[in-house]
């Protein structure tokens, strides 16, 4: 995008994409507990079953966070097409640019302690670009699919969550496929979540340039003149 | 001239009173109004029967075993009164070349206009030499059948998925009827189950043979009526589900109360069908009533899906028997401690190249 980085900064993340990320983050980690446990429930409870609602609780939960991260995704759509150009990173991937591949290689070796220097971004470095695209936008989108379609299962035949997702069910075999895939979906974003907080840590302190800061100010500052 | 529904009632001894209370038992089984009775007594004064042929393919006849013991219409007043059930080998009187001539016959006397019911599929390795039906391959019989008949019901999960003789390896390749190939384009309705519900089968039969055209469908082809919802949704133990009151074993407390089997593995949630409300043997029960889980026998591909008795199933997909659970964990674990030691070695770096700036 821009050949010269000075330390000076760079309005990166604007307010809706700042606000997105944490919203994001917070019902993904609601969506990996409250879906575990919708797998695998928390001991029985005892007494009369009238007195209880735990499970629907928890579905309940889960339900109204996909809502938030359904809501969100929609939101974050339309901010790439009315937002900066940072904001379009989620939906593109710049394959067909030498410099990718090349950055790319670079970020891996940087990150196999094979390069003594880590370049510096003003967007997103090429390895985190492509795990984002790969995790939130498509693995989201296909969180949302499988989700809805066994949301549909309960509001039935004719709803909307039925007419727009409910193809999805004969189409990966039956009910329990569609399970077993939103519940692999799961773990995948679940591995994810730790490499990224894991990285976002780590590079805010080892490389050259402003990392978990970025997110909350929007701002990205670097940590030297050199190019 | 064929005989006319009422016809053969009255034939068989059956009052003309008699004759209109079933008229309103069968509109109210049916979930339609009590307008609906004179409809469906007018319906069976003025049509003429239809035949239905009954071809037996691959399989273990729990489908017609189920039929025969229908309560709501008697499978008696269904077979003897309502359809004219030319060939069933397996409840017919003739057999040999007799039977096998009534075949022929219908054919050639009612082309177009017989009802092709299928319990079981054709297995289509070795050019369907796996089921020989008098001295020929059974797909050969039923694409015959299916070329001149009206409409095709799949009964069962052999006919409709394919069941157990098609679970893998599916050493003979039997195939459900809607995916044989060279198989003339008809209507086929499936009515999925090991075995379907009895009063299931006899109230499509109804409602075909009355309104003259199948009832409302979903997307895979099952009448709305009976598989618009999950075992789950209508299951008497729902509330102890969303109490989050489960059996954790087979004779825990919990089992003997009544609770949840959802941790046993039960596929309810999964299983398209209509045992929670119309139940078994006239109503009697249903394998939740009697303590142990659904295993979605109603479902395509159900015995591939993993244990009847686990809830996360396991997947087959990578080529390996993997749960999800199992590889979530490991990959968890692994991925936290690849973090931790690329964080050692991060530390050490940063030392060692802070060190190398000091001197």
């Amino acid at each position: 995008m821009q050949t010269e980085i000075n330390s000076g900064a760079v309005y990166v993340y604007e307010a809706p994409v700042r606000v997105w990320h944490w919203v994001n983050a917070l019902s993904i980690t609601l969506l990996a507990i409250t879906g575990y446990l919708v797998a695998s429930p928390l001991p029985s409870m005892s007494g009369e079953a009238s007195d209880h609602f735990l499970m629907g609780y928890i579905r309940f939960a889960h339900f109204a966070a996909a809502y938030i991260f359904a809501v969100g995704f929609l939101g974050r759509i339309y901010w790439a097409l009315v937002g900066n150009a940072y904001s379009r990173q989620l939906f593109t991937l710049p394959l067909h640019r030498p410099r990718f591949w090349k950055e790319l290689l670079h970020e891996v070796r940087w990150y196999a302690f094979l390069e003594k220097e880590p370049k510096k971004y003003v967007g997103h470095n090429p390895l985190a670009h492509l795990f984002m695209v790969a995790i939130i936008t498509v693995g989201g989108f296909i969180m949302l699919l499988t989700g809805f379609a066994l949301y549909a299962e309960q509001t039935g035949l004719g709803s909307w969550q039925d007419s727009l997702f409910g193809w999805l069910i004969p189409l990966l075999g039956q009910s329990q496929d569609v399970r077993l895939w939103h519940h692999w979906g799961m773990w995948v974003i679940v591995v994810f979540v730790m490499l990224h907080v894991y990285v976002a840590i780590r590079e805010d302190i080892v490389s050259r340039q402003s990392l978990i800061s970025t997110m909350i100010s929007g701002w990205r500052t670097f940590k030297d003149d050199r190019p | 001239m064929r005989e006319t529904f009422y016809e053969v009632m009255r034939r068989q001894g059956i009052t003309r009173r008699s004759f209109l209370k079933y008229c309103s038992l069968t509109a109210s089984a049916l979930g339609l109004g009590p307008a609906f009775a004179p409809t469906i007594a007018e319906a069976m004064e003025t049509k003429p029967r239809i035949p239905v042929l009954w071809l037996h393919g691959l399989e273990c006849t729990c489908c017609s075993e189920s039929f025969i013991r229908s309560a709501h219409p008697l499978a008696k007043d269904v077979v003897l009164s309502m359809i004219s059930l030319d060939y069933d080998d397996t409840i017919m009187a003739a057999a040999g070349h007799e039977a096998e001539a009534i075949i022929e016959e219908i054919i050639e006397k009612y082309d177009g206009n017989y009802i092709l019911a299928v319990e079981g599929n054709p297995p289509l390795d070795e050019d369907g030499m796996y089921c020989i039906i008098g001295g020929k391959p059974f797909v050969e019989q039923l694409r015959k059948a299916a070329e001149h008949c009206k409409a095709i019901i799949s009964w069962g999960s052999c006919a409709s998925w394919g069941c157990v003789q098609a679970a893998r390896p599916n050493p003979t390749r039997a195939t459900p009827v809607h995916k044989v190939p060279g198989l003339a384009d008809k209507p086929i309705i499936k009515v999925p189950g090991c075995p379907p519900i009895a009063e299931v089968m006899t109230a499509v039969i109804t409602y075909i043979l009355t309104f003259e055209r199948f009832p409302e469908l979903d997307r895979q082809g099952r009448p709305l009526m009976f598989y618009s919802q999950r075992i789950h949704d209508k299951c008497y133990r729902r509330s102890h589900f969303d109490a989050g009151q489960f059996v954790e074993h087979w004779d825990d407390e919990a089992a003997r109360k009544g609770y949840c089997l959802y941790k046993m593995g039960c596929k309810g949630p999964t299983t398209y069908n209509a045992c929670s409300t119309v139940r078994w043997n006239g109503g009697l029960s249903f394998p939740i009533q009697a303590g142990h889980g659904c295993i979605g026998c109603s479902e395509d591909g159900f015995w591939d899906k993993g244990s009847f008795y686990d809830r996360v199933t396991d997947t087959h997909q990578f080529g390996i028997e993997a749960n999800a659970d199992k590889v979530g964990f490991a990959a968890a674990g692994t991925v936290g401690a690849a973090a931790a030691a690329h964080l050692a070695v991060t530390a050490i770096k940063q030392a060692q190249h802070k060190g190398e700036q000091d001197q």
